[in-house]
């Protein structure tokens, strides 16, 4: 425990390339999580995250036994998942069934899949866990474009996609094709979850993509302003949990998962007393309804 | 509260809404699904200004005609104009405001989000050019339904009726020609069906937008309506309430004996109830 501040190798480990590697990506997968993460909120798809996270992993480990790049069969095992949950899952009565059979099916392939890899036993760990060695450059590359590419796609339909989120039927009233963004925002976080497998590893990457989210639409309901905050949280969480790792030379999920959570913890306080407190304003200033404001020149 | 604010356009309407031209014109308007004909030889005309009420037990194909206005469904047969054009999807020359949902207490919007999300929601890209004339106009919209005090809480923690003066200056923001209103007034009280009505109301009086405004219960818009159309069954009838909420004229539509009482000011309608009238107001994504 005492490794844990341990600055001095911390700080010698930081010098590292791989190191700087990692925190390079761990930046770039906080970006893109930070920025989705408040409308997977909005949506409701942690589950789907989470199913998404685990063919990530098994297209990661197919990946690891025929020797390609371990991020790019986590990319190819996301998208796929982000297709058959957007095909499959259309009805909103199945969505959470469907999700539930692929999530157990593509852990119990990946896992077949890794009992015959014969390599390094950690390769197989990290997959699930995170591991801070896996980055090399061609993947840091790889992750980079990656990264751009949903935040372009995002720029273009983050209005139309906030507005099908939180106000699906004004927003097909005004024209927007909520049917059609549906599946391609699954394919987005498909991506992201893609990105994070390599870094938190498949089972934690919803400490990215959903807790800096939730921490931060505890505080507030500004649309923009969560996007911000969650950013924040998310690489406070990342960057912070592969620091602390260094020294003691543990996963660094660990790390990361328990950062989040904490602040998830402080913004439920906050969003509760804030609460309490604007309650008690109105219950003051608004008795009743409120009138109509005047005609003017009536 | 502010006072002295009106409903009148924010802004100086581009192309001059013609007052000769009709807000939405149908000709000869079928639309069935499969072997089910909801209406047929449909012929409407809506002036600019007019507050048209539809009404109609539930799959009389009401909910429909929105759909066919906003665009998102062809007609079977006939022609349609809104705003003399043909309907297209995102037209900002009209509004809709949809029955009031409570909205999950926990979704991370401000009402003044949801007002802005009704001028340019609809639009790609993220809309930085033109950020300070939308705040404008999303100001201007929340304060002429008086909104204003509650415009950065949270909507979930509205009221049914706050947020449904929300819905109007959603509806209202963007300066709608037409103004398409699915079940307004349902699940609010009294008060707030008045106070919704009223600034539904004058909207239409200060810029002469027209109003078709779906609803299975007449009673608490009969001041404001000029004509109603009434569907039951593929048969319809236009005009105003006095020739239309008569018993002859709605024995006629539904085929039975059906007693129109006024009671002061109020139109009781007894014996319509058949086996399709239970009120379940449809949404406009089913179909």
């Amino acid at each position: 425990m005492d490794k844990l501040f341990d600055f001095g190798l911390t700080g010698s480990l930081l010098g590292l390339d791989f190191v700087q590697h990692a925190l390079l990506a761990a930046a770039v997968l906080g970006l893109v999580a930070g920025l989705l993460g408040p409308l997977v909120v909005t949506r409701k798809m942690s589950f789907a995250v989470h199913g998404t996270a685990e063919l990530a992993f098994t297209g990661a480990a197919a990946a690891l036994l025929f020797g390609f790049s371990i991020g790019t069969g986590a990319l190819a095992g996301a998208v796929v998942a982000a297709l058959l949950l957007g095909l499959l899952g259309l009805r909103d009565s199945e969505r959470d069934s469907v999700i539930g059979v692929l999530l157990a099916f593509g852990l119990g392939v990946g896992v077949l899949l890794l009992s015959f890899y014969k390599g390094r036993a950690g390769n197989k760990f990290g997959l699930l866990v995170g591991q801070i060695v896996g980055v090399d450059s061609a993947s840091l590359q790889l992750l980079s474009w990656c990264a751009v590419g949903v935040l372009a796609v995002l720029a273009v339909i983050y209005r139309p996609l906030l507005f099908a989120s939180v106000d699906a039927e004004v927003a097909t009233a005004r024209g927007v094709p909520v049917r059609l963004l549906s599946p391609l925002f699954a394919v987005l976080v498909g991506v992201a979850t893609a990105l994070g497998v390599q870094t938190v590893g498949s089972l934690l990457v919803l400490s990215l993509m959903v807790t800096p989210a939730a921490a931060a639409c505890r505080v507030t309901a500004n649309p923009v302003l969560a996007t911000v905050l969650a950013v924040v949280f998310a690489e406070t969480a990342v960057l912070g949990g592969i620091v602390l790792s260094l020294a003691p030379g543990l996963p660094i999920s660990g790390f990361v998962t328990v950062i989040s959570f904490v602040i998830y913890l402080a913004c439920r306080v906050i969003g509760a007393a804030r609460a309490r407190r604007s309650r008690d304003r109105r219950a003051v200033s608004a008795p009743g309804v409120s009138p109509v404001p005047a005609r003017s020149g009536r | 509260m502010t006072a002295d604010q009106s409903i009148a356009p924010a802004s100086p309407r581009p192309a001059e809404p013609s007052t000769d031209r009709d807000a939405v014109r149908l000709r000869g308007a079928r639309l069935s699904y499969g072997r089910r004909l909801l209406w047929d030889g449909l012929d409407l005309d809506v002036r600019p200004g007019e507050f048209l009420a539809v009404l109609g037990p539930n799959g009389s194909g009401k909910t429909s005609l929105l759909r066919v206005l906003l665009g998102l469904q062809g007609l079977s047969g006939g022609t349609v104009e809104v705003a003399g054009g043909t309907p297209g999807r995102g037209d900002r020359r009209i509004g809709y405001i949809p029955q009031q949902r409570s909205m999950d207490t926990s979704v991370t919007l401000r009402g003044r989000d949801l007002v802005g999300l009704g001028l340019d929601g609809h639009r790609w890209g993220v809309g930085l050019r033109g950020i300070r004339d939308r705040r404008r106009r999303v100001t201007e919209a929340l304060a002429a339904v008086g909104a204003t005090d509650y415009a950065d809480q949270p909507v979930g923690l509205l009221s049914g009726g706050e947020q449904q003066r929300l819905r109007v200056a959603q509806a209202l923001v963007g300066d709608p020609e037409v103004l398409l209103c699915d079940e307004p007034l349902l699940s609010l009280d009294l008060a707030h069906q008045r106070v919704v009505s009223e600034l539904i109301d004058r909207r239409r009086r200060a810029a002469n937008t027209a109003v078709l405004f779906v609803t299975h219960e007449i009673n608490p818009v009969l001041p404001l309506v000029d004509r109603v159309l009434y569907l039951v069954d593929g048969r319809f009838r236009v005009g105003p309430p006095a020739e239309v909420m008569t018993s002859e004229t709605l024995s006629e539509l539904y085929g039975t004996t059906v007693e129109v009482v006024r009671v002061r000011d109020q139109i009781l309608v007894v014996g319509a109830q058949g086996p399709h009238c239970v009120e379940q107001p449809h949404h406009l994504g089913e179909h």
